[in-house]
């Protein structure tokens, strides 16, 4: 089936939104704060003949023209620069950490938002970054590793049972819980996501998804906060993560502003009802700011 | 005091020498001297800072604290290599740290720059120190390090590590 048409119903303008989603999008890259300041990127990136366009809603965000490899320039080389889509540099804006705090990226790897709530850290405090798997571990290192951080502990643990023993049993003051997930929105990036995609996939990494995000909330300390995003469109991904999560934790959605337009969360789909709360979620179509689809909510943990 | 290094675990390196438990592990007043002395890098950069070492000789620097001994796949950053005859410092550590440097520091022109980054010897005409040196070029308005270089008999060694070297 094709996946896209499911979501049809949920936005504003159905023809523009698969317009958009037949479009590919351009390399972007965010400048890494911890060792440059924009002006210094656009410096380079001019003198080496690299073209570029500003992004209007982030002033460290480069949209690249198109045949230009981010990798091959002296701004990568000095970890300046992380290659990273619009729409995925906005969760760690919504987890606004501050420097000195204490905070935990659940599925971290291979680190794009990882190195950025780093930089947005001033790379002071501790940043404990965690994923399962070995090879990704090492694509996380060597990302932070580039980007000069040094506030980043990298942990190897399954997510959803994550321990806080390396860490003196404390809870964290904020959490980033950017889960794996069916990822229909990186359709402009990755035609090949709307081909695999099953409903029976959606409905499997749903659960993963459920005890992921408990997990974390158990692990922030009451009046911290907890970032949810996913890159899919899925109602099951996203609303009905959050709704398990309300009615099994103690938590609250709250209100939050991004630089981009976006729509509310859904309080209905397929005949299930969600709270109302679900309406602060942002869903990010990829007409409305011209960029990849994604969708974020931002919790307060209450116990 | 025991003569062993856990390699599969971090462990906090001693204030100082006078209290050290392992043998040969050294010590942050040292680590940190080293850079100072080595570099001009200002002692207060490295303010805040936990020393680690896993595995024996290989210094970690992490922007916090935690428990030692920690049994964590990383913390921090890779920093300094020590327990050979000369310490060196590490692509990172040099990246992140020494853009503020005040000595051993050899600005490459553009073309040594680019060999440099190749993973090539270079002849940059130094007539300092030999030994590891800071490798840097002048881009966008300032000094930037790019790696660690060992200077001996008249040639620049890269020591860029395979998975950083780069055709421009």
């Amino acid at each position: 089936m094709d996946p896209l048409s499911r979501y049809e119903p949920l936005v504003d303008d159905p023809d523009a939104f698969r317009a958009a989603c037949g479009r590919s999008l351009p390399s972007v890259v965010r400048v890494n704060g911890i060792k440059a300041t924009p002006e210094r990127v656009e410096r380079a990136f001019k003198k080496a003949g690299v073209g570029f366009d500003r992004v209007g809603w982030h002033e460290g965000l480069f949209r690249l023209e198109d045949g230009e490899s981010p990798g091959n320039s002296w701004p990568f080389v000095h970890g300046w620069v992380y290659g990273q889509e619009e729409v995925s540099a906005l969760p760690a804006l919504a987890l606004d950490p501050r420097p000195g705090e204490r905070v935990f990226d659940c599925c971290a790897a291979p680190g794009s938002k990882t190195t950025q709530v780093a930089a947005l850290m001033d790379d002071r405090g501790a940043l404990v970054g965690n994923d399962n798997d070995l090879g990704r571990i090492s694509a996380l290192r060597s990302n932070a590793e580039r980007c000069g951080v040094s506030n980043l502990v990298v942990t190897r643990q399954d997510a959803r049972n994550v321990s806080l023993k390396p860490f003196s049993g404390r809870r964290f003051d904020r959490a980033l819980v950017d889960v794996p997930c069916s990822c229909e929105g990186t359709v402009r990036k990755n035609p090949g996501a709307i081909e695999s995609w099953s409903l029976d996939h959606v409905e499997g990494i749903a659960g993963v998804q459920k005890s992921i995000l408990g997990r974390a909330i158990e692990v922030t300390r009451r009046g911290g906060t907890v970032v949810y995003s996913t890159c899919t469109f899925a109602p099951e991904e996203n609303e009905a993560v959050l709704q398990h999560a309300i009615e099994t934790r103690e938590c609250r959605l709250v209100g939050f502003d991004l630089p981009v337009d976006s729509a509310a969360g859904v309080t209905e789909w397929n005949g299930e009802t969600f709270d109302g709360s679900m309406r602060l979620a942002k869903r990010i179509y990829p007409h409305l700011n011209d960029t990849g689809g994604f969708f974020c909510a931002k919790l307060e943990v209450t116990g | 005091m025991t003569d062993g290094n856990d390699g599969s675990r971090f462990d906090r390196l001693p204030p100082t020498a006078a209290e050290r438990r392992v043998a040969g592990r050294p010590s942050r007043e040292a680590v940190v001297g080293w850079w100072v002395e080595r570099f001009g890098i200002d002692e207060g950069t490295f303010d805040g800072y936990t020393f680690w070492e896993k595995g024996a000789g290989k210094v970690w620097a992490f922007a916090d604290a935690v428990e030692s001994p920690a049994d964590v796949e990383g913390l921090g950053m890779t920093f300094l290599r020590t327990r050979q005859e000369h310490w060196k410092p590490t692509t990172d550590a040099v990246q992140r740290f020494a853009a503020d440097a005040e000595r051993n520091v050899v600005r490459l022109d553009d073309a040594d720059a680019r060999a440099f980054l190749r993973g090539e010897d270079t002849d940059p005409g130094w007539d300092g120190d030999w030994g590891y040196l800071i490798a840097a070029h002048d881009i966008a308005g300032a000094v930037e390090p790019i790696g660690v270089g060992l200077y001996v008999h008249g040639e620049l060694r890269s020591q860029m590590p395979k998975g950083r070297r780069r055709e421009l």
